[in-house]
């Protein structure tokens, strides 16, 4: 400025004349901020997610594989046939299972970070739930490739410990069961839990914060035993934070179409079929129509973790 | 006295806290310790001998050099569009009250809600009718979906922490508008866009879901580590590129994190008391 102060004198004024016109016309500042974000989530995005529908509102003729473009229900009552929808309630199922535990091991770790960490030990596992959350999923599955080979360590220890029996009699189980260890849906199920397990406790520990110490103090003076306190006190408020990261583990496992090629059976997931349809088998109606499924069950899941309180513990 | 009342962490939840912090760790691990196997085609416990012969036959191998260099340079990319459009919505929607911002807040966070095969489905289906040609600027479009709300959300929570008084004490002051911004407003919110940059970057550098869908030929590294895990005399190989990957994200992550800790509330402290 020094240098030009004839310029700096200028550019100010132009700068004056500026933010005097979008003082007296805010409307046009807010549009000019908001146009180019709108016009690519709410344009480029939505637009997108429109397309999605009436795509599956297409169909595919049987003989020419080619997608015929008038509206009909046909697609999605292909989704009814027991093949189709039972990809759909296994990927359902496992979203569940694998948000029930991923709730189960969050909360112990939730709890004890915010209650009874010291302030050094709670930065330290704080940033050891943030950083795998960062970090490439396919990456951390991968690793499960080698602890659950069957000469890997997994075996390894539990041969050491005369277990080894149980988990061979655990792959003999029909649903959850397979060949191998890892084409197992149980690998499937830990791989899933591991992946997913922070995005659950940071929302618990988050919402487990919030829940004033004194609330605890007052039910233990009052004679509550200390289960008592947890189960009518503690949980309740914790609740919204557990809803808030079921939203992720259920939504990622429902999308996700990686891990099922690399463990588990040869029966599919949502995610998978999804991919099969859209490129191999080019049937991009009845993918769409498969997506629409996940959607609209995502869709229903948000709503109701808004009504629980979820958005505010997000 | 409260101190001395509060009880101390019971066993059984110490060995959960424990379990969980390992269960998260081991596998990494694992990582390092398989990409120096002397075995080619096995994970088997304990390996039965350590070579570092797998780190060459990596960075011997030009399509890595290539899927790296695609992944750095859309992910700069990305990161660059996200971080304008990403700051742009949350300098919107944080300053003024119109109809439809709850709207809006409600369609940055949608990408990463909607499990991101939708996502990736949605655009490949647009792309297509639209007759675009699959390739290195359909990536970018893809990132930059999902990366949006992360710069949107760290530049939200810086702007609601700042101090609406200092911006209308630059304009009492006489400073105009872009003066105001360039002085006082920028400078406060520079660490939350660097964060929301390293943290979008780290996001796009990483994904595959979405990337797969709106790919065409070229390789970014996650992919290519997908390509690789199916060639059946290498494994370790793909261990070293993934320890590759993790050590590119790991750094920004850790920096990201200090970045945006609050300096009158750190995790040690409850929010909002």
């Amino acid at each position: 400025m020094a240098v030009n102060p004839e310029g700096a004198h200028t550019a100010s004024t132009t700068g004056h004349r500026v933010s005097a016109f979008f003082h007296r016309h805010p409307g046009i500042r807010l549009l000019l901020f908001l146009l180019p974000g709108l016009l690519w989530l709410g344009v480029l995005y939505l637009g997108s997610l429109g397309s999605l529908v009436v795509y599956s509102l297409w169909s595919l003729e049987d003989f020419t594989g080619l997608v015929v473009r008038t509206f009909t229900t046909s697609t999605y009552r292909e989704l009814l046939e027991p093949a189709n929808y039972e990809i759909v309630l296994r990927t359902a199922g496992m979203a569940a299972a694998v948000t029930i535990a991923c709730g189960v091991l969050a909360f112990p770790f939730a709890y004890f970070l915010t209650r009874y960490a010291s302030p050094r030990m709670k930065t330290f596992l704080y940033i050891a739930v943030i950083m795998p959350l960062w970090s490439s999923y396919l990456v951390r599955a991968l690793a499960w490739r080698s602890i659950l080979a069957g000469e890997g360590v997994l075996m390894w220890v539990l041969e050491r410990l005369g277990l080894d029996g149980v988990v061979r009699a655990m792959l003999g189980v029909p649903v959850v069961g397979g060949p191998s260890l890892v084409q197992s849906k149980i690998s499937l199920f830990i791989v899933y839990v591991y992946l997913w397990l922070p995005f659950m406790i940071l929302p618990v520990q988050a919402a487990l914060e919030r829940v004033p110490l004194s609330f605890v103090e007052a039910s233990n003076d009052l004679g509550a035993h200390p289960g008592t306190t947890f189960r009518r006190i503690v949980l309740p408020l914790a609740k919204p934070g557990l809803v808030a990261g079921s939203i992720f583990t259920f939504s990622l496992t429902l999308g996700d179409f990686i891990l099922p090629q690399l463990f588990g059976t040869s029966e599919f997931f949502l995610g998978q079929m999804v991919f099969v349809q859209q490129g191999v088998a080019g049937n991009l109606p009845l993918a769409a129509a498969f997506t629409f499924v996940a959607m609209a069950v995502m869709m229903l899941y948000l709503g109701a973790a808004k009504r629980a309180g979820a958005f505010e513990a997000l | 006295m409260r101190r001395s009342e509060q009880p101390r962490a019971g066993i059984g939840l110490k060995v959960a806290t424990a379990f969980v912090f390992l269960f998260l760790y081991f596998p990494l691990l694992t990582i390092v310790f398989y990409a120096f196997t002397t075995q080619s085609a096995a994970f088997t416990f304990p390996p039965p001998g350590f070579t570092t012969r797998w780190f060459g036959v990596a960075f011997r191998d030009e399509d890595m050099w290539a899927a790296l260099r695609l992944s750095l340079s859309v992910g700069s990319i990305a990161t660059l569009v996200s971080i304008v459009l990403g700051g742009l919505l949350a300098g919107a929607v944080h300053r003024a009250r119109f109809f439809g911002k709850n709207a809006i807040a409600f369609i940055v966070v949608l990408p990463i809600a909607l499990p991101g095969i939708v996502t990736g489905i949605a655009l490949r289906s647009t792309l297509s009718l639209a007759e675009f040609g699959f390739g290195f600027w359909t990536i970018v479009i893809g990132h930059v979906t999902f990366c949006i709300v992360i710069v949107y959300n760290n530049v939200v929570a810086r702007l609601r922490r700042m101090s609406p008084n200092i911006v209308e004490a630059s304009s009492d002051l006489g400073a105009s508008g872009p003066q105001t911004f360039r002085y006082i407003v920028l400078p406060n919110l520079a660490t939350a866009i660097l964060a929301g940059g390293i943290l979008a970057f780290a996001l796009s550098f990483d994904e595959i879901i979405v990337t797969t869908f709106t790919a065409g030929q070229q390789q970014t590294l996650p992919i290519y580590i997908f390509s690789i895990l199916f060639r059946p005399r290498a494994k370790p190989v793909t261990n070293v590129v993934a320890m590759l990957a993790i050590a590119i994200t790991f750094v920004p992550i850790l920096m990201a994190q200090i970045l945006t800790r609050d300096p009158t509330s750190t995790p040690t402290r409850p929010r909002g008391e």
